[in-house]
């Protein structure tokens, strides 16, 4: 993965983050204790496809009208049993799933341009940005595709058993960006 | 390629969806008493529309939910979305102009 990055003005690397706790949330968001696990987690579970909540270490990812991804440093039995106690029995479910999925980190000027390779999202500035997160595909791979920042930055979360496959997968198409750009 | 609007993720590629076949069929309200005419009728026999016709789609790459599409089978044009515990839409010009 190192050996494939790309300097320069048509850069690109490529990098895993391994080990990120993630919590997956299901709770009815017009429920009492979606309110409690709002205050658990410090911040509003995000009501929109592509928005997130950040909230210190946290990020909340939406993934469906009443589900919602949890990404933390902390570990996962932790964030599970804090978000477990503020359901406190209601209806809903705290899974944590921090092996289904790994973290990629794909970034630099051209990181865009290789994930419009394979992406049928409009990732132009005008339709996505920084601080949104979708779920899509990439190549045949289903990711939750997450933009970090404008360099751009993107956070691709694969199944893990899908992982290997993508990187190599990125790694290819990123190999164009070593030469000259063909006018 | 379908460019189907799904009620919540909002406009996304055909690729990201599952098809789940013609939408509006209940479930035999006393499924004891069906012969096996019926029942082959139920779980096998669909209407073959030409025109606009109700079907359940789901979004399974992206917030996987079920929901219903009004597709013009003669043109491929989605004219309605809506939701399972919606109705379906009535069209203002079913048909069209063909």
């Amino acid at each position: 993965m190192r050996a494939a990055a790309v300097s320069g003005s048509r850069g690109v690397t490529l990098a895993e983050w391994p080990f990120i706790t993630m919590v997956n949330l299901r709770v009815d968001p017009a429920s009492e204790a979606a309110d409690r696990i709002e205050k658990a987690l410090g911040a509003p579970l995000p009501r929109q496809c592509g928005h997130i909540a950040a909230s210190g270490p946290r990020t909340v990812v939406w993934l469906g009208p009443d589900e919602w991804l949890v990404l933390s440093q902390a570990e996962g039995t932790a964030v599970a049993a804090e978000l477990r106690n503020a359901l406190a029995g209601a209806p809903g479910s705290i899974v944590d799933v921090s092996a289904n999925r790994t973290t990629l980190e794909l970034s630099g000027p051209a990181a865009r341009q290789v994930l419009e390779k394979g992406c049928p999202l409009d990732l132009h500035p005008r339709a996505f940005g920084p601080g949104q997160a979708v779920s899509t595909t990439v190549g045949p791979v289903a990711v939750l595709l997450w933009q970090v920042d404008d360099a751009p930055t993107y956070r691709l979360f694969p199944r893990s058993s899908f992982a290997d496959y993508l990187a190599r997968w990125l790694i290819d198409a990123m190999s164009e960006y070593r030469g000259p750009e063909v006018p | 390629m379908l460019l189907i609007t799904c009620p919540w993720c909002g406009p996304r590629d055909e690729t990201e969806y599952h098809y789940g076949g013609q939408a509006h069929l209940p479930y035999p309200h006393a499924p004891a008493d069906l012969d096996d005419r019926q029942w082959a009728e139920y779980v096998f026999y669909r209407d073959n529309t030409k025109g606009p016709f109700a079907e359940r789609w789901m979004h399974s790459t992206g917030c996987r939910r079920w929901f219903n599409v009004l597709r013009d089978t003669v043109t491929n044009d989605v004219l309605a979305v809506y939701r399972l515990d919606e109705p379906r839409p009535e069209l203002p010009q079913a048909g069209g102009n063909r």
